[in-house]
């Protein structure tokens, strides 16, 4: 039996028209029934039944059985964790999420009508000015959905002034989930995507680079890549008659590391996360693209400038819309419509209360805490790569990561990533990423625990 | 339709050609430009670029629409305006002017002759606007 | 400056009298911080990086304090309209209510906090909310499987696309062309591009839906697939639509569906029973997680049964034990759409959504929106024009022809609402109608509301005939009127400078 939409007992608390209004809307439009309303929809389509699944639940029921889901997992929450890997728990000031409570930037739409959006708008504005300062590079988009895929609007991009060459280089130390999602997205455009590898101190194999470079229209090369290690981008950059792309997981490295387009890149994509957005399982988050002047025609997504309104006062826009697809349609730049808006105000709030000096303490404590665990665990395990790092390393015991992690885990210790889901001939091999949040205890605890685990296992 | 210049040849996507020799300037009309609104951007050819009849030239944007250019002739790009790069609004205000798009030497000048006169474009606009 | 506005006519969305506010790099003063470490404990090393490594200090970035960063922002967010505050019509966009369990839930500490790449054993909970999340969705498409991963709409066409291709490519051929109407959305035709295919346009009719001989004849070896939103842009159902998936499977050829407008049939009827073999849905319209401005979405997919291998990894699998894996072993699919697992935390926001409302609920939400639609185009028709007259579900599309005789056209219109309190409907779309004004309420306003807004379209259509001028040079009352578009493209400032 379908329920009548007029029994006042289906009344849900979403929906305010009432079995009392309903009557009285039907005799406005003119027919006797909501059913009629539907008639255009064939009868043999139509469910003659409900939709087998749970619910209505009160916001008690949803709190019990969400919650005890939630309890399932193991998490930061009840254990000190050492993931990164791409997503990296970093302090989140109170007020980010409270100003993202605000009913005007969480219900509000893509702001298209510039009059009543000019809170979005300038702060899209803002946060483009923080990514190019960041970055040093001259025009950067209010957002992609994450670093993966401003990879791969990168090498589209590149791809399309690339003067019909067909190659793109990427490093096999850039997120192996990144050049996977490439992968996907070039598969039917005739793109070859040639991979060079890494030299023993974990840095990218400058020679093997050089000579992929060939007939290629862009090389995309991850720092601090999925090794930890950082790259240099003055060497890199030194290779001619290549579009350089920067492709950066870990966004707080920027407060401290220099910025890919003063030592010669052209583009720098990545995810910003990092910039105060928890890792929620990885998602939402928010990818960045930022890009020297004369690219930004090209530019994939949302841009907002600067103009004045009729009476003079200084206001701002969605711009070069034509270069998206409610526009140009089949040749846009990118099909992408709805962004990462909220995530990226997320960031930009993040980036304006650190700011100056506490991007460069945050990217300072990192740098400084991954050293002293570094140091410490190189008492007793193989660092494998002896590259400059920023907040993250790979270690190397004589036993299988997934072993050591387990036992890590026994003492409440998420302790890293195995980096034999990512490399072959890497069993032994995993990824430790280091915060602002660790204190020196924990570093300490990780230490002895780790080195305990390894002496059992002897 | 008045001041549309009786020495240029049009072409049914609205772009104009004013013949010296054998060398032609090309633009858009005093129509598309109003139909298109406030140009904001003109993407235009290499010089050296070789043009077939029909060719896409380029293109311009407003705001909120791009319409390609297509050659009304066969040729060499010999020219092409720098100033649009700047003041793109120079195709509003002076299209048949200062907004000018490219010159070009014409390879096969007999193909003029397949284009519109003033006259017959008037007539044109007249057809297509009503519609 | 204000205007005469007809009163019990206003509604409370718009933001009058709201101030200006500076860039949040014009607040900066040097010396203000808004955030405290805790202080180094590990003895500080120097000379870890080499100098070529290091940046100097970032130029001009800001300086301020946490009261500055948060008037700053409050100040910014009054200059937003936005559904919390009313009626805000856009069509195509299902701007509807945003309930805050689906924050709270959102935000439990083991969802928030966990981590990616953290081990499945570690992670029981996430995946048991995504398997149950399939489940959910494949009884709402009436399909076999759904893939997740996408995070937006456009990102769920191009995985649909890249599927049909792979699996048209796995029997020989992946052929050249897919099929649009012109009444579609305009990321239709680019994740067709991207995903390899050249785009044909196929007209509509006169009642703004596709003839089947125009399918008929444009359907050969060489179509991949036709796109096709349900209902239309226009908010009209293609009552054909079953016939249309009989021409396309007997060329071998696939029919997608953009699921964009599902809140007009939700629980009413099913796409997976129309024939149809693969449809993405915005979770962020239909299942309520908030549209924050332009994103985050989610985009996922359902597929029917012969698309199933080529969907993309990992996914998501229950065992016999009742333990769940991500499943990486999927020698067919197209790869992973994105680093990750989708955008999980949108995703927990849309299953507590279908909980709160149960199949009730959803069956419900169509039915209301559906009437409330319907009860805006009664009391609109007449005054604006009808261009496609097709009954019409979740939207109605008018037009402007009845006010260009006066001279004032549908933007005039749209930034005429704004001082009526209202948030505009859609304008200029879809395509097909000359100066679109695209209508749809949603399930989530009043009947006092929908009085309200259509009190302010009437009086607005009075205004038309009386004093065109007023309405010509609206908005009278926001915070800024009518932005100089052509400066901005012109000369693009796009950050700020010192």
């Amino acid at each position: 039996m379908l329920p009548n939409p007029t029994d006042p007992k289906n009344a849900h608390r979403y929906i305010p028209n009432s079995s009392d209004d309903i009557p009285e809307m039907l005799r406005v439009i003119g027919v006797d029934s909501i059913d009629r309303l539907f008639d255009s929809i064939p009868s043999d389509v139509k469910l003659n039944r409900l939709l087998d699944i749970p619910g209505p639940w009160s916001e008690v029921e949803s709190r019990r059985w969400f919650r005890q889901l939630a309890a399932r997992n193991k998490t930061a929450v009840d254990h000190v964790s050492f993931l990164g890997g791409g997503a990296y728990a970093h302090d989140q000031p109170a007020c980010i999420d409270q100003l993202l409570l605000r009913a005007e930037f969480l219900t509000s739409y893509t702001p298209y009508q510039p009059e009543v959006s000019q809170g979005t708008l300038q702060s899209i504005f803002e946060y483009q000015t923080h990514q190019c300062l960041l970055t040093g590079l001259d025009v950067a988009n209010a957002s992609l959905y994450d670093g993966s895929t401003a990879l791969c609007e990168a090498v589209l991009l590149t791809e399309r002034v690339g003067k019909e060459k067909k190659r793109v280089v990427i490093a096999r130390s850039v997120h192996p989930q990144y050049t996977a999602t490439v992968r996907t997205y070039v598969q039917n455009l005739g793109i070859d995507i040639v991979e060079v590898g890494w030299k023993s101190d974990g840095r990218i194999d400058l020679d093997a680079l050089r000579a992929a470079c060939d007939g290629a229209f862009a090389i995309a090369v991850q720092s601090p890549n999925f090794l930890g290690v950082i790259e240099d981008y003055d060497a890199i950059a030194s290779i001619p008659n290549v579009t350089k792309i920067a492709v950066i997981t870990e966004a707080t490295s920027l407060g401290i590391l220099a910025p890919p387009g003063a030592h010669g890149f052209d583009i720098a994509v990545g995810e910003g996360q990092a910039w105060g957005i928890p890792t929620q399982f990885g998602g939402p988050y928010v990818g960045f693209m930022v890009v020297k002047d004369a690219l930004k025609r090209h530019m994939p997504g949302r841009l907002v400038g600067e103009t004045v309104d009729v009476d003079g006062k200084r206001a701002y826009v969605l711009t070069l819309a034509t270069r998206e697809q409610h526009i140009r349609r089949g040749k846009a730049t990118s099909n992408i419509c709805t962004n990462e808006a909220l995530i990226a105000l997320g960031a930009n709030i993040y980036l304006s209360l650190m700011g100056k000096n506490g991007l460069r303490e945050v990217g300072e404590q990192c740098l400084q805490k991954a050293a002293y665990l570094r140091a410490k665990l190189g008492d007793f395990v193989e660092l494998p790569f002896a590259g400059p790092v920023y907040n993250e390393f790979v270690v190397r015991t004589p036993f299988p990561a997934t072993q050591i992690l387990g036992d890590l885990e026994h003492e409440k210790i998420l302790g890293g990533i195995p980096l034999g889901d990512f490399y072959q001939g890497h069993d032994n091999d995993f990824l430790v990423a280091v915060t602002e949040l660790h204190s020196r205890e924990q570093l300490d605890h990780y230490a002895g625990v780790l080195r305990a685990a390894i002496s059992r296992e002897r | 339709m008045a001041n549309t210049p009786e020495d240029n040849r049009y072409a049914k996507s609205h772009e104009y050609i004013h013949v010296e020799g054998d060398g032609g300037t090309i633009g858009i009309t005093h129509y598309a430009q109003k139909e298109l609104g406030d140009v904001v951007f003109v993407e235009l050819p290499q010089v050296g670029t070789q043009l077939e009849m029909g060719d896409e030239l380029g293109s311009i944007e407003s705001v909120k629409a791009v319409s390609e250019l297509f050659s009304p002739v066969s040729g060499e790009v010999t020219e092409v305006n720098e100033a649009l790069a700047d003041k793109p609004e120079l195709v509003n205000t002076d299209p048949y002017g200062d907004g000018w798009m490219i010159k070009i030497r014409l390879s096969s000048p007999d193909e003029v002759d397949e284009l519109m006169t003033a006259e017959d474009y008037d007539d044109y606009v007249l057809a297509e606007s009503g519609k | 400056m204000t205007e005469v506005l007809e009163k019990e006519t206003t509604g409370t969305a718009t933001p009058q009298g709201a101030t200006r506010e500076r860039l949040i790099f014009e607040h900066s003063k040097r010396g203000r911080r808004g955030y405290q470490l805790p202080a180094l404990d590990v003895p500080a090393v120097e000379n870890l990086l080499p100098a070529n490594l290091r940046r100097a200090e970032i130029a001009d970035e800001v300086e301020v304090s946490e009261v500055d960063v948060i008037r700053h922002f409050t100040r910014l967010s009054k200059l937003n309209v936005s559904i919390d505050a009313g009626l805000y019509p856009l069509g195509s966009c299902t701007m509807k209510h945003n309930p805050r369990i689906n924050e709270e839930i959102a935000r439990t500490p083991g969802f928030a906090l966990s981590h990616p790449l953290q081990a499945d054993h570690q992670v029981q909970g996430n995946l048991e909310l995504l398997w149950w999340l399939e489940q959910s969705l494949k009884e709402i498409f009436g399909m076999p499987r759904v893939t997740l991963q996408p995070v937006a709409g456009a990102h769920g066409e191009l995985t649909a696309i890249l599927m049909v291709h792979k699996a048209l490519a796995k029997g020989g051929n992946a052929r050249k062309y897919i099929l649009i109407p012109d009444s579609a959305h305009g990321t239709n035709p680019a994740s067709a591009a991207f995903a390899g295919y050249q785009v044909k346009e196929l007209k509509s009719n006169s009642r703004g839906t596709l003839d089947l001989h125009v399918l008929e004849e444009a359907v050969n070896e060489d179509v991949a697939a036709l796109m096709i939103t349900v209902p239309n842009t226009l908010g009209v159902f293609e009552n054909e639509i079953q016939a249309m998936a009989k021409i396309l499977h007997a060329k071998g050829a696939y029919l997608y569906c953009d699921g964009a407008n599902l809140n007009a049939f939700v629980g009413v009827a099913r796409p997976g029973d129309m024939g149809i073999d693969v449809i993405h849905s915005n979770l962020h319209k239909t299942f309520s997680t908030p549209h924050g401005g332009g994103g985050p979405g989610a985009g996922p997919v359902g597929v029917s049964e012969r698309l199933i291998p080529f969907i993309p990894t990992p996914t998501v699998e229950r065992r016999e034990d009742g333990t769940f894996f991500l499943d990486h072993s999927h020698p067919h699919s197209i790869g992973r759409m994105r680093a990750f697992n989708g955008n999980f935390n949108v995703l927990v926001r849309a299953l507590t959504y279908m909980r709160s409302m149960g199949p009730t609920g959803l069956r419900r939400i169509a039915q209301i929106a559906v009437l409330n639609a319907n009860y805006i185009r009664a009391r609109l028709k007449g005054p604006y024009y009808l261009p496609y007259d097709a009954p019409s579900l979740h939207e109605v599309v008018f037009n402007d022809k009845n006010q260009t005789a006066h001279d004032v056209h549908t933007l005039d219109i749209a930034k005429r609402l704004m001082d009526y309190g209202f948030h505009p409907p859609t304008i200029y779309f879809p395509l097909i109608v000359s100066g679109a004004l695209m209508i749809e309420p949603t399930e989530s306003e009043p009947k006092e509301e929908l009085d309200a807004f259509c009190d302010a379209m009437l009086a607005i259509a009075r205004e038309c005939e009386e004093r065109p001028e007023l309405v010509r040079s609206a908005p009278h009352t926001t915070p800024v009127r009518r932005l100089d578009e052509a400066r901005a493209a012109r000369q693009p400032v796009l950050r700020w400078k010192k």
